[in-house]
């Protein structure tokens, strides 16, 4: 890694004003970034660790909503979002105990890796990102891979998750990464579900707005029959076909939706 | 009962004591006052032609000791090959210079073009960086068909093609392999691909090279197997250095698999660059660098043509196989898909007409090498394989298929050029049954079924030759080493032992089994007899741990050595009892004459050796020591059988190992719960080969599986619980100890009985499906499920 300045301020004031700096970065629990400045493969000059902000942790329930601090680690998130068991157990599942106690939810949501698992929650959960300047919601939010709403030295403070009446998450791994290589969030509300995937397509995280309105009338497995997904945007690699991927979503949506129950 | 000491007991491991309490003394721990850091610049593309290297701006950055490129090692040897394989037509293969830093051309992505020696590994780092390279790009050569296209990209331009060996054994007259197929009942035909894999041992390389200005010694201090090899190799024919200034030390090494047995030119480099900088020097390999500088393995494409009679005898077997060796010839790569491949093709069975044929191609990937079982694995897979296929196309049971055609009288001699000394298949095979519990499948399939999976059992058999080798016949095949091993026993005054050991230790258990063995043929406890090894100023000379050696050759020269120092004591014991040298017994560390109640203790005899008071010096010498070398008459040959069983999802092809039983013969064992942990780590390997691992290049030679984003090895939640049965055996007929090697079986024996399984359960519910290429991925079962 090439040599960088580290600043860990106590406030989300203090670290937008560092983060104003040319050539900061901001730090969440640097599973992804650290690794990437262990290859050089990125030179910020100032790093702005958020971790040191008390403001931006913990969870919390109150009015049908969770909400979660953007410096909230994976393993915090398991073990205090019983409000909302589906998004605590994906937190549970997501890369082992050393990434879970690092990584945390503002991170994984401001990177937008095509096969995180978080994104999925946020986008079938209808979540709201709130940063330090405004409110974002998760059908603005993500705009592709690695691409997202967020503004240069913008912060994810929180992420409001509206807690859903029945909800799971079916992943299917990536036999290295143990990233998903398909991850389905099916999230069932008073006014209708939400599917969101992860890991299958090039634009990144998706709704899968088929399955939506067949399961917003009959939500069931069986409701999802004869649907399916154009393998036309899936990602091929070497661990999966588009065609694998664009069927891997059905077959993980349908368990998702018995799941849930 | 168990024995709680000596031959055949189980004392846990005494080695781990350091290592799982972080005592561990491993070469990346070394640090010598005053050492610098390597960092090599590595090619980023395929194969291109070196236009322009300008270090001139990296001279002048911070900390830079010297910068070093190709031109510093002209008139200096290149990386040898240990082996030279004789093609079909009895000329020598094609062996290209290997330089230890690139001249003129690159031939892989990571082949190193320039080492920066500095203070700091960041400031080496730094001012590689800072190099400037004009490459002209060259087109990459990676699929080995289209290498061997006339007209093809030349890796090496000075040979006349890609081609490094077209190798034959067995029945050479093409016609009469011929009509042997053309009078068979039935032929069944299998092409496959046994992948290339990255052995990624927990501890990458590492080399520190140290010279003495005052005495002009150096010291290599490596991550090897081998260090009396390494320096071998380097001195007599890549620096020229002469090996009495030369120490080479492998400490603890975390892991080698056969991807650390080869001279590397970065041992080779460090060496050279400490005495040319005046400075020790220290080269610590990323993991990143380790995928793309350790010589990787497998890496076949193979044809298979099996011939049955109309009994469902065997009657003919031929193979043409494609093996990469990478764009340079490692250490043993020649031998790997010719005398450890081509051998093995008889497998179990008395097939009488066996033809191997094998074109070896450079292309421009990372050189391929021995791997965990080398070539055995290969031969066994593609065998196990086809009889498998064979018996679903005869429609018998795979098992009875193979009982029929199991070599049953010893010695046998293979079509291919080996000597099976002994052997029980059968009986292995019965073992197999019981362990795997053939008789309760049928129900726990009807159980699966109900679940909504698929189940499957896969069987297979394999047979290596281990105990690598009789000197006088790897010679005759072209090996350029002797494949002996030796030992000093020395007797310390007070009775403790030291066993100076050529054979290294890295995972073996070998500081525990080892002083198993001489601790009982004296009586004394173990923990009185203590292993040394991994240093070429302790030890009088090894070959080395590979091809499951260790205690089948070291063993034996450690046997022959123990069995001169009992001698020996029993002279002076006879001294002491004024008795005859022949009337005197040893049994449990006391020293007796026959048919008295005379007798005089261990230690007595030893301290007796060192304060020669009262002593026979008339006859013998003071002191107790004795090395002994030994060369073993034949390879030793552990065979087994074992047996998976896999649940298929049918709707995403997920495939999840239920049960594992493996039966090995073994020959007799001295620990048995080293040997458990071998055949488990083993079988580990074999279930990441069939399931997990592919080391896969694009078509412009990139690595795409060059991280463990993509890679994926084993984990513990991917293996089951394995059932191992090592009682069957049938002891090696020619070594003192009757031991045969099992450090590869679990790796060879696994892959073809998980894909065999795989194929079992696909077959069950109604999927027409005959092959599958490892890794068995999901992805690829889905595909062939749906083809």
């Amino acid at each position: 890694m090439y040599n960088f300045e580290f600043v860990k301020p106590a406030s989300v004031a203090d670290a937008v004003a560092a983060l104003g700096e040319e050539d900061a970065q901001a730090l969440g629990g640097g599973q992804t970034l650290i690794p990437t400045l262990k290859q050089r493969l990125a030179a910020p000059s100032k790093l702005v660790s958020l971790s040191g902000i008390a403001e931006m942790k913990g969870v919390s329930a109150a009015d049908g909503v969770l909400s979660v601090g953007g410096a909230t680690t994976h393993g915090t998130v398991a073990a205090e979002a019983g409000a909302y068991p589906a998004l605590a157990d994906l937190a549970s599942h997501i890369g082992d105990p050393a990434v879970r106690n690092r990584g945390t939810i503002g991170g994984s949501l401001a990177n937008n890796d095509p096969s995180a698992c978080y994104p999925s929650a946020a986008l079938a959960s209808g979540a709201t990102i709130v940063t330090n300047a405004r409110e974002i919601a998760a059908d603005d939010y993500f705009q592709g891979m690695f691409t997202t709403a967020l503004e240069e030295g913008e912060i994810i403070t929180a992420v409001k998750f509206p807690i859903p009446e029945a909800a799971n998450y079916q992943k299917f791994l990536q036999p290295a990464s143990r990233f998903a290589l398909v991850g389905v969030f099916v999230a069932k509300y008073a006014d209708g579900v939400r599917v969101a995937v992860t890991g299958a397509s090039e634009d990144g995280v998706f709704r899968w707005s088929e399955a939506e309105a067949a399961l917003s009338k009959e939500f069931r497995g069986d409701a999802l029959m004869d649907l399916k997904v154009d393998p036309a945007n899936m990602i091929g690699d070497l661990h999966g076909t588009k065609e694998y991927r664009a069927h891997l979503v059905g077959v993980l949506t349908k368990r998702a939706v018995v799941a849930a129950g | 009962m168990p024995k709680d000491s000596g031959i055949g007991a189980s004392p846990k491991r005494r080695e781990d004591v350091r290592f799982l309490t972080g005592a561990g003394n491993y070469t990346d721990d070394i640090n010598v006052n005053g050492q610098a850091y390597v960092h090599f610049l590595r090619s980023d593309v395929a194969h291109a032609k070196i236009n322009g290297l300008d270090t001139s701006a990296a001279e002048a950055m911070p900390g830079v000791v010297r910068i070093f490129t190709g031109a510093d090692f002209e008139g200096v040897g290149g990386m040898p090959c240990g082996w030279q394989v004789t093609d079909r037509h009895g000329d020598p293969m094609q062996e290209p210079p290997h330089p230890i830093l690139a001249q003129g051309k690159v031939r892989h992505v990571g082949d190193p073009i320039a080492a920066v020696v500095a203070d700091s590994a960041e400031q080496a780092r730094d001012a590689a960086e800072a190099i400037v390279l004009d490459l002209e790009e060259l087109p990459a050569v990676v699929n080995m068909k289209a290498a061997l296209e006339d007209g093809a990209t030349k890796v090496h331009d000075d040979l006349t093609s890609n081609l490094c060996y077209d190798w034959v054994l067995g029945e050479t007259d093409d016609a009469a392999v011929q009509k042997a197929f053309d009078d068979a009942a039935h032929v069944t035909t299998l092409e496959l691909t046994n992948q290339r894999l990255v052995a990624n041992p927990m501890e990458p390389r590492v080399a520190v090279g140290d010279y003495n200005r005052g005495t002009d010694e150096h010291t290599l201090y490596t991550t090897s197997q081998n260090p009396h090899v390494i320096r071998l190799l380097m001195c007599a024919f890549v620096l020229g250095l002469p090996e009495h200034k030369v120490r080479v030390i492998a400490p603890d090494v975390g892991g080698g698999f056969g991807t650390k047995i080869f001279h590397y030119a970065e041992e080779a480099f460090c060496t050279f660059a400490a005495k040319a900088c005046n400075r020790p020097v220290k080269w610590t390999a990323s993991r990143s660098e380790a995928f793309l500088s350790d010589a990787q393995g497998r890496d076949h494409v193979t044809k298979i043509e099996l011939a049955l009679d109309k009994d469902n005898n065997f009657t003919a077997l031929r193979t043409n196989t494609l093996a990469n060796m990478g764009a340079y010839l490692s250490t043993f790569s020649s031998s790997v898909p010719t005398w450890l491949h081509g051998t093995l093709m008889a497998g179990n069975y008395k097939t009488p007409v066996i033809q191997v044929n094998v074109k070896a191609v450079f292309t421009t990937t990372v050189p391929v090498d021995a791997y965990r079982g080398a070539g055995r694995p290969e031969a066994t897979f593609q065998l196990e394989r086809v009889i498998d296929k064979a018996a679903r196309e005869v429609g018998v049971d795979p098992v009875a298929l193979r009982r029929q055609n199991f070599v049953t009288e010893f010695p046998y001699d293979t079509p291919v050029a080996l000597t099976y000394d002994t052997g029980d298949y059968n009986g292995t095979m019965d073992k197999l049954e019981v362990a795997a519990d053939f008789a309760g499948f049928a129900a726990r399939r009807a159980e699966s079924e109900k679940n909504g999976k698929l189940r499957g059992l896969g069987v297979n058999c394999y047979i290596e030759a281990c105990g690598i080798a009789p000197s006088n016949v790897v010679g005759m095949l072209g090996a350029r080493a002797g494949l002996y091993d030796a030992a000093t026993v020395r007797v310390n005054a007070t009775g403790s032992i030291s066993v100076m050991v050529g054979a290294h230790s890295h995972g073996q258990g070998h500081e525990t089994a080892f002083p198993q063995v001489v601790a009982e043929m004296i009586g004394i406890d173990e923990s009185q007899v203590e292993i040394v090894h991994g240093d070429t100023s302790k030890i009088p000379f090894g070959m080395g741990t590979y091809g499951s050696r260790s205690l089948a050759v070291c063993g034996s020269a450690m046997v022959r050595a123990t069995e001169k120092i009992i001698n020996k004591a029993k002279k002076i014991a006879a001294h002491l009892m004024e008795a005859s040298d022949a009337d005197i017994e040893l049994k449990d560390g006391v020293f007796s004459v026959a048919g008295t109640d005379k007798s005089v203790a261990w230690g007595d005899v030893t301290l007796t050796a060192y304060v020669p008071h009262n002593f026979p010096l008339e006859d013998i010498e003071p002191g107790l020591e004795e090395t002994a070398f030994y060369d073993p008459a034949n390879f030793t040959y552990p065979a087994g059988a074992y047996a998976c069983e896999v649940e298929v999802d049918p709707e995403t092809g997920k495939v999840t190992i239920e049960r594992f039983a493996a039966a090995d013969d073994f020959g007799n064992i001295v620990n048995p719960m080293i040997v458990d942990g071998q055949v488990h780590g083993g079988i580990g390997q074999g279930i990441g080969q069939a399931l997990l691992e592919n080391c896969v290049y694009d078509d412009s030679g990139q690595l795409l599986s060059a991280s463990y984003m993509d890679y994926a090895m084993p984990r513990a939640d991917d293996v089951p619980f394995y059932t191992v049965d090592h009682s069957s055996q049938t002891p090696c007929t020619h070594n003192p100890l009757g031991v045969k090697g099992c450090g590869e079986a679990g790796a060879i024996g696994s892959p073809p009985a998980v894909v065999n399984a795989v194929i079992d359960a696909l077959q069950s519910g109604g999927k027409d499906v005959g092959h599958i290429d490892m890794p068995v991925s999901p992805a690829r079962v889905w595909a062939a499920m749906n083809g």
